[in-house]
């Protein structure tokens, strides 16, 4: 599957003028990359958690200090690189800060290619179809979905789809082999409740969870078409 | 939430596709392929307790047209009761209007995932022949499956074969209008209103054509000579090399014919009985009058093949068939020849 590209629409909002677009582009934009920033911290540097959450953190708030998010030229490739490449100069540099204090000397920082005078990331490339972009792109897949679970479940929360998401919790959403999976007569006496209405309430929380995970998607894309590629290639399907 | 594992990531990426049961009597629980036309799913059947395998027009394919064809599929395979062909056990409606249909779930390999396992010939060859049956039965039915290939067998693990993919067979009594019209090709591997509807490396030449009047059994004789080289040869026959000057008459004399386009099977595997490779190339012939007149000869003359008899596709010389003769009764003649060697040491141990 190929990694859907980060949309010109958020990134060029990052510099706009107006704070709340700003903002809102930025939150997107965390939202949508955090997950995989953390997850390539911490497997391609083999950092801790904690580490790695700091680093992860440390990362945005030095992209939006520094404004690498929008110096981000879409003619140069695509978002998903360029963040990557930013995220390897900056983590990089971290470890050298790190092992210059240990040892109590001084070691220059070594401008990785790219960087400009300050060892900022300016023209960073780094190869597409590499394992290293395919997880970061499965990474951004799982924080998408995980984002549009929670949303559902904060939608049902307290209301008569409770029992819907506690359905679809139960049969879509926990680990299962096929052979293990629970049968719909066995939830239905689980829940006391028709089978019909298992069906129904679980048809209904896919449904949602589509719906959610394309909002999500719509929001960090710039055209229809866009969306609509996107879509494919994160589901497989056209969004219907 | 906690993030979702590689596993449950890849179900949700599935459930968000899935279609809506609700008032049908099937409950999904897995989505097992995917093809221009339609998903098949496996579902469990709550009525008869039972799971089976579901198929349903993709969204992106759902259209009139679509429904009408999966429709025909499934009255086609309804009408065909044989071992051979996966039963049909009902037709449906979904709410959001997509036609499915619910039919025997199968297991065991599809015939290209099997043939790299590296089968002995005479297994192939017997595989063939129980291909042969389901598309011989279809035929005297008048059904013609137009889509014979690899990926469409499944041979399961005692042997059994299901012919599967029934979606573009032809009916003898159709007009080729209507549902012949749909299937037909602009161009060997093109689509007519966005459906695949044929592989061009096993489809008949009058077919790639786009000529649907001509299509009719030999069309599948032609594409079982296809399946026939891949199993033989581990690929499937092109055309692609084909050329002008290229005898488009078979052979004379006793060997193999030439087919223009298709690399003799001999030449991939120089091990092959030559018997063998002139049934393929006869099954291949580009000209169907000079095809098989039928899968049951096809049949036939692999049948014989396994006997060690002469095959009519091979007009073997004097040596061939004293070759053919002495492996076919090895042993009597290995007998023979042991009587006559005992009874000469007798003679000169009597004179001595």
């Amino acid at each position: 599957m190929a990694f859907p590209e980060t949309h010109r629409s958020v990134v060029l909002a990052v510099r706009s003028p107006d704070a709340q677009e700003r903002a809102r582009a930025l939150e997107a934009v965390v939202a949508a990359y955090w997950r995989p920033v953390y997850r390539h911290v911490r497997h391609r540097w083999r950092a801790r958690e904690e580490e790695a959450e700091d680093l992860a953190q440390g990362f945005f708030a030095a992209a939006l200090e520094k404004g690498w998010l929008a110096r981000y030229d879409p003619a140069r490739g695509r978002f998903r690189s360029y963040l990557l490449a930013c995220l390897e100069a900056y983590v990089a540099n971290e470890k050298r800060a790190q092992h210059r204090l240990k040892r109590g000397g001084f070691a220059p920082t070594v401008p990785l290619e790219g960087t400009d005078a300050d060892g900022e990331p300016r023209e960073l490339q780094i190869a597409d179809g590499t394992d290293l972009e395919a997880e970061f792109q499965r990474e951004w897949a799982r924080g998408l979905f995980a984002l549009a679970v929670t949303a559902l479940r904060a939608r049902c929360a307290g209301t008569s789809r409770a029992v819907a998401f506690a359905l679809f919790e139960r049969y879509d959403l926990e680990d299962h082999d096929a052979s293990e999976r629970p049968r719909y007569a066995d939830l239905a006496a689980e829940f006391s409740l028709p089978v019909t209405q298992v069906t129904n309430h679980l048809h209904w929380a896919r449904r949602e969870l589509r719906t959610t995970v394309l909002d999500k998607l719509r929001e960090i894309t710039a055209s229809e078409e866009e969306f609509r590629a996107e879509a494919r290639a994160l589901l497989g399907a056209e969004p219907s | 939430m906690k993030t979702p594992s590689d596993g449950a990531l890849d179900r949700l990426r599935q459930v968000t596709q899935w279609p809506d049961l609700t008032g049908t009597r099937y409950e999904l629980r897995g989505e097992v392929a995917r093809g221009g036309m339609g998903v098949v799913y496996v579902a469990r059947d709550r009525e008869l307790e039972r799971d089976v395998a579901l198929k349903v027009i993709a969204v992106e394919a759902a259209d009139a047209e679509t429904a009408e064809r999966l429709r025909r599929e499934a009255r086609t395979i309804a009408r065909l009761e044989h071992p051979g062909i996966v039963p049909v056990h009902d037709v449906g409606t979904l709410p959001d209007g997509r036609v499915f249909y619910a039919m025997k779930l199968v297991s065991g390999k599809r015939l290209d995932e099997l043939v790299g396992g590296g089968l002995p010939l005479r297994e192939r060859v017997r595989l063939l022949l129980r291909i042969c049956e389901p598309v011989a039965f279809a035929h005297a039915h008048g059904v013609i499956h137009r889509d014979l290939k690899p990926e469409n067998v499944m041979v399961g693990p005692f042997g059994e074969v299901l012919v599967m993919d029934w979606g573009i067979a032809k009916h003898r009594e159709e007009a080729p209008s209507a549902g012949a019209a749909a299937a037909r090709p602009a161009a060997p591997d093109a689509t007519a209103h966005g459906t695949i509807v044929g592989t061009p490396a096993y489809m008949a030449p009058e077919q790639a054509r786009g000529d649907i009047e001509q299509v009719d059994a030999r069309s599948d004789v032609y594409a079982l000579g296809a399946i026939l080289y891949f199993m033989l040869t581990g690929r499937a026959p092109g055309r692609a090399e084909a050329s002008p000057e290229a005898p488009t008459r078979t052979w004379v004399g006793p060997r193999a014919p030439r087919v223009p386009g298709i690399q003799p099977p001999r030449e991939a595997a120089p091990e092959l009985p030559r018997a063998l490779e002139a049934i393929c190339l006869k099954a291949l012939a580009h000209e169907r009058e000079e095809r098989y007149p039928g899968v049951t000869q096809l049949a036939d003359d692999l049948g014989r093949f396994l006997e060690g008899e002469r095959v009519s596709a091979y007009p073997e010389g004097l040596l061939g068939r004293a070759r053919r003769l002495s492996s076919r009764h090895r042993t009597p003649i290995l007998l023979v020849l042991a009587y006559v060697v005992m009874r000469m040491v007798l003679l000169l141990v009597a004179r001595v």
